[in-house]
């Protein structure tokens, strides 16, 4: 597979809010955040899961040929305000059975954010 | 504390969940997918996640959702959705473990339209000590 670089800033994360319906405050409020012990606002998780999931769906040639996805929240990313992050996404394609099992990496400067992220495509 | 009863438990969802086109469009517009006919892989999160917190903060389970840190998430999509599904979820807890005081609940989803199970979603979520 071939690397790709999404970008995370606080736009995204408001955005991905309002498609979800997940309001958490640790994901838009910096002062919120800091109450609760955070460095800052964190991405949701299934943000970067789903970004992911992009990297996946459009690997296998769409969403529909996504059979099942899965990952740890292992880290949290940590978005200041008025920069973006890069999420740095790859992977390792294995057929099997005709499908492809796809083992995924995501990081950010280096520190891996999801563990175990595997996939289940048809392509 | 959870209810130690409501292990191994199923709990239908209240609701049921009339899946617009303007979702599912919004939803893959957040990542970039240009295609909307069908929902993006992890859509389905925004069904079972409002449904989850309902039924595990009810009186039955008794979770405090402010301390609650979602763990792992886990996918198995047996056909995409669309625009007109009319989505239910149950959700049962599968196993439970406490560890330091934090307590580890592994629930299963299963979204159905009708009597088609349409997918089957697995978290763990994390109760902060």
């Amino acid at each position: 597979m071939q690397e790709r670089i999404f970008k995370i800033d606080r736009e995204l994360l408001k955005r991905y809010a309002d498609a979800s319906g997940d309001q958490n405050p640790i994901h838009q409020d910096e002062a919120f955040a800091k109450s609760v012990g955070l460095t800052n606002v964190i991405a949701h998780g299934m943000l970067t899961m789903g970004l992911v999931g992009q990297f996946v769906s459009d690997w296998a040639g769409g969403s529909s040929n996504v059979k099942e996805f899965s990952a740890r929240f292992t880290k949290p990313v940590v978005v200041p305000a008025n920069t973006s992050v890069e999420l740095v996404v790859n992977g390792v394609a294995t057929e099997e059975n005709g499908l492809f099992r796809l083992e995924l990496t995501a990081t950010v400067d280096g520190v891996k954010v999801l563990g175990m992220a595997k996939a289940l495509v048809k392509k | 504390m959870i209810n130690p009863d409501s292990v191994g438990r199923t709990y239908a969802g209240a609701k049921s969940t009339t899946i617009s086109q303007s979702e599912i469009t919004q939803f893959a517009a957040v990542f970039g997918e240009p295609n909307n006919s069908v929902a993006t892989p992890t859509f389905s999160i925004r069904v079972s996640l409002d449904q989850l917190q309902e039924i595990l903060t009810g009186p039955e389970v008794g979770i405090n959702w402010e301390r609650v840190v979602h763990g792992d998430q886990k996918f198995e999509i047996h056909r995409p959705i669309v625009a007109g599904d009319v989505l239910t979820c149950d959700a049962t807890i599968e196993t439970y473990r406490l560890a330091a005081g934090n307590e580890f609940i592994n629930v299963r989803s299963d979204l159905r339209n009708g009597d088609e199970l349409v997918c089957t979603n697995w978290c763990t979520i994390v109760v902060r000590a």
